[in-house]
């Protein structure tokens, strides 16, 4: 098959072949986990610098402005210049905060993205690591963050940080369920938590097609919760600019604050990379069932454009939803999940359950 | 020394460190967090079992779930930033007594029981679909009654929440 051509499997299988030749097994494996990491920060590292500069762009899109456009051709060393400003800035403690917990607190916040991220298909054969439960691992880890974000509120000692912390916590514990809830729906449909059976499972299709109207409405839920649980607009009433200065960080400076802002920004690229992967195929090409000569075509595009190609379009629509929403209030933002999007995607379960018994998705 | 020793020494030496700073810590806050790393390398020890699926279930329901609604309870009460008084002297000794004692009847019993290696036992991965059928399974090792009677304490957990939490109708008209 032409997929082959492109996949990455043959050159990590030989990376592990040569490592394994050279040393002693233990001393082999763990050069390989090094070698993981150190590619996963630095991936990390470029892409909050991309998806940053992204926003920024895309906000003055949407707002008739140009956006940066002074430092470098349009602009794209801008948050390079912005990350050097960041990282000279002073740290500056509090006053009668708990220090130990308040310099934890970002450390748990960007560590439970770094560990939701090593789970995610980014083409074939790119995988860092293939859990048989893959989807759950991803939910677990994620949900570790508002630990960090409840910590972070209250050992700032301001008032700010606490409410928008408390805000913050509500938001993401309950927007949980709803995320749950609506992946649950793909699950049934594949009948596999494997993140990697998922996207074979498309390869005559993606999910959003197969599974017509139950698939829908679980990409709908997926698409609002996921963007409140990621604290953006017109969810962020955590840290409402006008009303709390900026939530859960006002206190922090410098690195710290960094730290914050790019497990905000991977979070959206996690988000919507699942997105992709669940309901648009991942890596997996445009395929559609019984088109021999169009699927190969779409075959000579290589998997890790499909993947990033999707995800950034998600990224786009949920930048998109942040300038053009109004912001919610915090009782609104309540009813509208447990009033209409839980009982809903609970609903949807059972639709998607039923559709899986009767057979009626191609 | 293989890595999966190495692995497990780490795991263990965190565990028992954070286990002993969770009692001792004389803040509220931080004995919470101190729980979350000892919950989190537990999921750790799950995962060198290869038994991902445990593992993820402790990382939401005890890391993600309970500490949370720890925290969210602690800062709800009033006296977070105080610092717990000493206990009596007392107190500690019964509380020392208490722990020489558990601890050497555990050691006790445990090195005195005759472990079976297991080591031409192959592990099983555990497949989503074993775990669906047993847990609503009627058959052998079935757990179908259990899981049964949990939603009904469930549910019946929920409504009371609802019954707590709701308002008088007459407060309502003025607070909203």
């Amino acid at each position: 098959m032409l997929l082959d051509i492109y996949s990455f499997s043959t050159l990590t299988a030989s990376i592990n072949k040569d490592l394994h030749a050279a040393m002693t097994p233990w001393l082999a494996v763990a050069t390989e986990l090094v070698l993981i990491g150190l590619l996963f920060l630095t991936f990390y590292a470029l892409l909050g610098l991309f998806l940053v500069y992204l926003e920024r762009k895309v906000c003055a899109v949407m707002q008739n402005r140009i956006g940066p456009n002074r430092v470098g051709k349009w602009g794209v060393f801008q948050t390079i210049a912005d990350l050097i400003k960041l990282v000279t800035k002073e740290l500056i403690p509090i006053k009668n905060a708990d220090s130990f917990l308040f310099n934890l607190a970002p450390f748990i916040v960007i560590i439970a993205s770094f560990m939701a991220m090593a789970a995610l298909p980014f083409a074939k054969g790119l995988q860092a690591i293939d859990f048989n439960i893959g989807i759950f691992y991803i939910i677990a880890v994620s949900s570790l963050g508002v630990v960090g974000i409840l910590i972070a509120g209250w050992s700032s000692n301001s008032k700010y940080s606490l409410i928008g912390a408390m805000r913050s916590g509500a938001q993401v514990v309950s927007y949980e369920l709803s995320v749950g809830l609506s992946l649950l729906a793909i699950v049934v449909l594949s009948g596999s938590m494997q993140l990697s059976t998922i996207v074979e499972s498309q390869a005559n299709g993606w999910w959003i097609f197969k599974g017509h109207i139950p698939a829908l409405i679980a990409f709908v839920i997926y698409l609002i919760a996921s963007t409140a649980e990621i604290n953006r607009g017109p969810f962020d009433l955590a840290e409402a600019e006008s009303e709390l200065t900026a939530g859960f960080h006002t206190e922090y400076s410098g690195i710290k604050f960094a730290f914050f802002f790019l497990a905000e920004y991977i979070n959206m690229f996690i988000v919507a990379a699942i997105a992709a992967t669940l309901f648009f195929g991942g890596w997996m090409p445009f395929h559609i069932d019984h088109w021999e000569a169009f699927n190969r075509v779409m075959d000579y595009i290589p998997s890790i454009v499909w993947f990033f190609g999707k995800t950034f379009i998600i990224i786009y629509l949920i930048m998109w939803f942040k300038w053009t929403f109004p912001r919610l209030r915090i009782d609104q933002l309540l009813n509208l999940e447990w009033k209409y999007l839980l009982p809903l995607s609970l609903m949807n379960i059972v639709i998607v359950s039923f559709v899986v018994l009767m057979g009626w998705y191609f | 020394m293989t890595l999966n020793v190495l692995m497990f020494y780490l795991l263990s030496a965190i565990i028992l460190i954070f286990s002993v700073l969770t009692i001792t810590s004389r803040r509220m806050l931080r004995a919470a967090v101190y729980l979350l790393f000892v919950l989190v390398a537990t999921a750790g020890f799950y995962f060198l079992l290869n038994y991902q699926f445990l593992a993820a279930v402790q990382l939401t329901l005890y890391a993600g779930g309970i500490v949370v609604l720890i925290i969210f309870s602690i800062l709800l009460t009033g006296h977070i930033s105080e610092k717990f008084k000493k206990p009596a002297s007392w107190k500690l000794w019964m509380g020392i007594i208490a722990l020489v004692v558990g601890s050497t009847l555990t050691l006790w019993t445990l090195l005195s029981h005759n472990f079976v290696k297991s080591t031409d036992i192959k592990a099983v991965p555990v497949d989503m679909h074993l775990i669906g059928n047993q847990l609503l399974g009627l058959g052998k090792n079935g757990y179908v009654l259990s899981f049964e009677i949990i939603s009904v304490l469930l549910l019946a957990a929920m409504i009371a929440a609802i019954v707590i939490a709701k308002k008088e109708k007459s407060q309502k008209s003025d607070t909203l």
